[in-house]
């Protein structure tokens, strides 16, 4: 076994705990914050457009 | 700030960070495309010959500076995750804002599979010439694509700064190659006047040289995908995308003059990495190095911004419940579309194991023309519909109709050009989207809250 063999294993073991740390932490987010506040986002939100007859519009609803 | 901070705070509303300036736009356009300047586009030598490939370049050229000033006009006006998605949801309608979406989340991800194909390959290469032969690019293509989707998932402005760093070293690269091959000493290095040919297949060979073009140039419209993270769209998407429309017809202009100068055109329209062969016939162990760490950069960050543009577009189509509404999510500590980013992990994985790049961006090229395809039609609709005046725009393209008019007739002899070469992939992907209309017509529609469609704060349109 060379450098090269070991570079493929520690890539398959690097990436695999990369992967599992998003998943443990999206699975954390899911569980500790409201799901209607993860989906709160709006689109269409900059100053360019900002519109003071539009600012009072209600925000969509996820 | 953390996670329990924002907890007990309960804010009312969660929003992805505007903290992108023009450089990041710049950033993610010619990142996800300098990686063609490296590879692919050389296929059109072996369509059209040198000179069929320099008139391929710059008539695609003209094709993408029509698609950089169109976009830079209405994304800047648009400030929307989802970039020409949310332009069609606006100015055209629910089936064709489907469509153009599934493009755009389509090439790119096809895209971040090739790119991470071509960096496990390049793994594998430099592993042979260091006497590893049989070296599997797979776990490095895995990795490759972990630690990217890692670098997004955490936040978009790091991301795009390392694409930046990344993307301007792979740039300096072509530059430096360029100064190294003495271009005001012809005969020293470059062998132009011995090397150049006439037309060997005619003009029907650089028609087919069209597709291969594409290569040059493909993603710029990618700076669209920025829109709603930027801190001001008006200032931050034309001046970024504009520029960056500028550095590619250099880089592409660039990579022809040197790779034509040192490479006979038939074996240049076969090779996999002409600059980096190009680097490699010229004798010197600096620039060999430099190239092949430019190559490697390149692919890593067209991947990298493929990941960000990809996520936004099927964040976007979440939000929006044209896919399920569980994808609309923002991350709330790093104000990232996670559940997005998530999903398309084993998606790009799957298409980066099958091996077979040149389908893979086959299909991510037709995804993409499809795509410029729609923008004379956004554009028409958009100007018609908000002329002049009636809406503020950060940026009023010049010379209205006639870009788009352009646009949609080098379209049009592009799809010849791919007919040529790959008329069955061209049938087969125009059947998969026939298909998938269908299933969003009679299906998926019903879920879609149409009175949410239209978020922008513009006046009725006109003529309704």
């Amino acid at each position: 076994m060379d450098i090269w063999d070991i570079a493929s294993y520690a890539a398959w073991i690097a990436s695999g705990l990369i992967l599992l740390w998003m998943v443990a932490d999206a699975i954390k987010v899911n569980r500790d914050f409201d799901e209607s506040l993860l989906m709160s986002s709006q689109e269409g939100i900059d100053e360019l457009l900002e519109d003071p007859a539009a600012a009072g519009r209600p925000g969509r609803e996820g | 700030m953390t996670d329990q901070a924002l907890g007990q705070a309960q804010p009312q509303r969660i929003n992805l960070l505007k903290v992108l300036g023009p450089a990041h736009v710049w950033a993610l356009g010619v990142g996800i495309v300098l990686v063609g300047e490296f590879m692919g586009w050389n296929f059109s030598v072996g369509k059209g010959g040198a000179f069929g490939s320099l008139i391929a370049c710059w008539v695609i050229g003209l094709l993408y500076t029509c698609v950089a000033m169109i976009d830079s006009e209405v994304t800047s006006t648009v400030a929307a995750a989802g970039g020409q998605y949310a332009q069609a949801k606006h100015t055209i309608g629910p089936l064709m804002a489907f469509n153009v979406g599934l493009y755009l989340v389509m090439a790119y991800t096809m895209l971040e599979a090739a790119d991470a194909l071509v960096t496990g390959d390049l793994i594998a290469i430099a592993a042979a010439q260091f006497g590893h032969p049989g070296l599997d690019p797979r776990p490095f293509v895995v990795l490759t694509i972990a630690l990217l989707a890692l670098l997004n998932y955490r936040g978009v402005f790091m991301t795009l700064s390392v694409n930046f760093v990344i993307t301007a070293a792979a740039f300096t690269s072509i530059v430096i190659l360029f100064i190294g091959v003495q271009p005001w000493n012809p005969g020293a290095v470059l062998q132009h006047q011995g090397l150049l040919t006439d037309l060997p297949y005619g003009w029907i060979g650089v028609l087919a040289a069209f597709q291969f073009g594409i290569w040059y140039y493909l993603g710029i419209e990618g700076t669209c995908q920025a829109a709603e993270e930027v801190r001001s769209a008006g200032r931050a998407l034309p001046l970024g995308t504009m520029s960056g429309i500028i550095t590619l017809l250099i880089a592409a202009s660039l990579t022809w003059y040197i790779t034509t100068g040192l490479i006979p055109w038939e074996y240049l329209g076969q090779d996999l990495a002409p600059l980096y062969t190009a680097s490699t016939l010229t004798g010197s162990t600096v620039l060999h190095v430099f190239l092949f760490v430019g190559t490697i950069f390149s692919a890593v960050a067209s991947a990298n911004g493929c990941i960000n543009d990809a996520s936004r577009a099927w964040f976007s189509m979440g939000r929006d419940r044209y896919m399920p509404v569980w994808f609309g999510a923002v991350h709330p500590r790093y104000r990232t579309p996670f559940r997005a980013i998530l999903f398309l992990i084993p998606i790009a994985v799957s298409f980066a194991f099958t091996g077979l790049l040149d389908q893979v961006i086959t299909f991510s090229i037709l995804s993409g023309l499809l795509g410029y395809t729609f923008m004379p039609i956004n554009m028409h609709k958009f100007r018609k519909k908000w002329p002049l005046g009636s809406i503020r725009r950060g940026y009023v393209h010049p010379w209205h109709p006639l870009p788009a008019i352009v646009l949609l007739s080098l379209c049009t002899a592009t799809y010849f050009a791919v007919f040529l070469g790959y008329g069955v992939q061209l049938l087969a992907m125009i059947g998969f989207y026939i298909v998938v209309s269908l299933w969003f017509a009679f299906h998926r529609y019903k879920y879609v809250r149409r009175g949410d469609q239209f978020t922008m704060p513009w006046p009725r349109p006109l003529g309704y």
